[in-house]
């Protein structure tokens, strides 16, 4: 059952898989956002989180590992972010920058002399019968743990959001931290919390970039996915589950350009690679514009700085 | 314990010293950071800071590099300080930049072999026309439709390096070059080469419109409304609004300007030291840029120097690559680290830091 020779059942599975750093990243963005700051280090910090991730998988052997050190990475150049924001009251835009071209020089610097090496297998998860189910077994059932963790976590921060205390907390700070500080809450140190999880979730998706997607490690690997994150926060309108369907609409047409390159379509290979970019643009436009207004789901203090002057 | 108290007015003794003060701790930190990668961190500072301008051996090859390098970065962070200033993100220079150098080439290279003075006016035409039109996507999506310009313009990078790698292997490409990518040599043809004006200077025309560029935008900034316009929407948007500035009009003109500035610094760049279009001709300067602003405090004579400091850390970075095995990469590292000194200590020129514990009224 091939469509101009690709396999429709395995363009599905292999959308799944490519769908999960952004994911990722976007998730975490989607909090530190609700928080009401906005970090545009995500690609810095997926590509720290892509090499530190590489690094420990291949001195320790242990791809799992890695993923750790990976969120570390993330977490930790976030912490950067968090401290030249939340304390020395620095523009968030401009060092959200800052963080992105740090991070770019910092990881080719680290990863000198990891090229050609191939890091330790992810092995995908043995779900014994439910993989042998025809074409669902093929999308749904053989995939490594982290495409369904990453599901999870979206479950996970939905209900957070949505229906717990923290979650409330949170939304209050990113709708006006003034009232929040007023209530007595730690304005300051909630955002803090926020970012580096948000730097944890993208430095995870960097290192499912470097292990799992590519796998190897070259410089300036993560293409650019960072800055997709970040439209498909705009793109889900701040919540989570549409995070789910934004990743997987771009990791579908990142996954079918890149077969129709296989494919040898009559369309240049340029102009297929592309298209990912062109496409998360007009999908902007059109949620910003007409009767979506994306931006009016907006955290309210999105990008202010907080300073407690009484 | 700290308290940060602020000021009535930002200090204007620090807004001088702020930059200074973030170089001292970058090269500090930088040091650190060169010692821990097995580097003599004082030689590793001397050899990027102070070997490209003194060093008997290297000095006369490096010295006109610094103005080779810092014209561009003067071009496009003059441009990107505008939109800075007034609250417009322009962050897709490099993508401009691109795109300015492929619409001069492909302007020349369709003339080519005419051989008249009034081609190269022209490919100055096309690549400021490049750059402005691929920085009017973002603007007018902004206007528009209200969509994020900081992210459009960021794509459309992603975008024009794939148009590039496009044109060096099929439109552009040179019909006499083998089969290789990339595009005739336009240094070579005397009617499209941006050649050395003064023998060992490395003054050319991108640099020469840099300086221009600096006196224009100096001059707008002070006593042009449309400079008191800029600035007032950037400090005080609703203010400007009521004072009848369209954020509108101003998105689309800063916008504009700044693309045009890297389109024609592209345009400079690959009639003369670049040479030709080709799959890496772009060096991140469109990047790099938006550091120069910053460090110049978005003010024009402050990004003439900023421009020739980091043109500077380019060079040196190059020669600490050759002298001392550094990797290239460090030098990235280092800017990046520089945007953040700066960002950190531009605390000091709007707050006050103060020792004493908090009364209770």
């Amino acid at each position: 059952m091939d469509i101009g020779g690709i396999n429709p059942a395995i363009l599905i599975a292999s959308l799944m898989v490519a769908s999960v750093p952004i994911m990722l990243a976007a998730i975490g963005e989607l909090v530190v956002e609700k928080a009401g700051v906005l970090n545009l280090g995500v690609e810095g910090m997926m590509i720290i989180g892509a090499i530190c991730g590489f690094v420990v998988a291949v001195h320790s052997g242990s791809a799992v590992l890695g993923f750790v050190g990976g969120a570390l990475g993330g977490a930790v150049l976030s912490l950067v972010f968090g401290l030249l924001t939340q304390f020395m009251l620095t523009n968030q835009v401009a060092t959200g920058l800052a963080l992105t071209l740090f991070g770019q020089g910092l990881s080719s610097m680290i990863g000198q002399g990891y090229n050609g090496i191939k890091p330790p297998a992810t092995e995908p998860l043995n779900l014994g019968p439910l993989a042998d189910i025809p074409v669902i077994g093929t999308i749904l059932f053989r995939h490594d743990w982290m495409v369904y963790g990453s599901i999870l976590i979206i479950a996970a921060v939905w209900v957070v959001l949505k229906y717990t205390r923290t979650g409330l907390i949170l939304r209050a700070v990113g709708e006006s931290h003034d009232a929040a500080h007023a209530l007595g809450y730690k304005v300051v140190r909630i955002r803090l919390l926020a970012i580096m999880f948000g730097g944890a979730m993208a430095g995870l998706g960097g290192a499912y970039v470097s292990l799992v997607r590519v796998p190897q490690w070259t410089d300036g690997i993560t293409a650019g996915a960072g800055w997709i994150a970040l439209a498909i926060v705009v793109f889900a309108s701040w919540r989570p589950w549409r995070v789910l369907i934004g990743a997987y609409l771009f990791g579908g047409i990142t996954v079918l350009q890149l077969n129709l390159q296989a494919a040898g379509a009559a369309i240049p290979v340029e102009y297929l690679s592309m298209s990912p970019y062109l496409i998360t643009i007009l999908v902007l436009v059109i949620m910003s514009s007409g009767r979506g207004k994306a931006a009016l789901n907006a955290p309210a203090a999105l990008g202010q700085n907080f300073h407690a002057s009484r | 314990m700290l308290r940060l108290e602020k000021r009535p007015s930002p200090s204007r003794t620090w807004q001088w010293a702020t930059p200074v003060l973030a170089v001292v701790l970058t090269m500090i930190a930088g040091g650190i950071m060169f010692a821990l990668l097995g580097k003599d961190p004082v030689e590793a500072i001397r050899t990027i800071f102070w070997d490209p301008l003194f060093n008997p051996q290297f000095a006369s090859y490096s010295r006109p590099q610094l103005l080779v390098k810092a014209g561009p970065l003067i071009l496009i962070a003059v441009g990107l300080s505008l939109g800075f200033r007034a609250g417009i993100w322009n962050i897709g220079a490099e993508g401009q930049y691109i795109m300015g150098a492929i619409f001069a080439a492909g302007v020349g290279l369709a003339l080519y072999p005419v051989e008249t003075r009034w081609v190269f006016p022209l490919m100055v035409v096309a690549g400021i026309f490049g750059g402005w039109l691929w920085a009017m996507i973002p603007a007018v999506l902004k206007t528009r439709f209200n969509t994020n310009e900081i992210l459009v313009s960021l794509l459309l990078v992603y975008v024009a390096q794939n148009i590039l790698a496009s044109m060096s292997l099929g439109l552009l490409r040179n019909p006499e070059g083998g089969g290789f990518p990339g595009s005739r040599n336009l240094g070579q043809i005397p009617a499209m080469a941006n050649p050395e004006l003064i023998a060992g200077t490395g003054m050319h025309w991108g640099v020469v419109a840099a300086f221009v560029v600096v006196i224009a935008a100096y001059v707008l900034l002070q006593r042009h409304i449309l400079g008191y316009h800029i600035k007032l929407a950037g400090q005080a948007p609703r203010a400007a609004r009521f004072a009848g500035v369209s954020p509108a009009k101003l998105t689309v003109l800063c916008m504009g300007i700044s693309g045009a500035l890297a389109g024609m610094a592209g345009m400079f760049e690959v009639t003369g030291p670049a040479g030709q279009i080709s799959i890496d001709f772009n060096t991140g300067y469109g990047f790099t840029a938006i550091i120069v602003a910053f460090l110049g405090r978005l003010n024009p004579i402050g990004i003439l120097l900023a421009g020739l400091l980091m043109a500077l850390t380019y060079i040196g970075g190059e020669l600490a690559s050759f002298m001392l095995s550094l990797p290239s990469a460090a030098i990235q590292a280092f800017q990046g680290m520089l945007l953040f000194f700066l960002l950190a200590v531009d605390l000091l020129t709007n707050y006050r830091i103060r020792l004493k514990k908090r009364e209770i009224a």
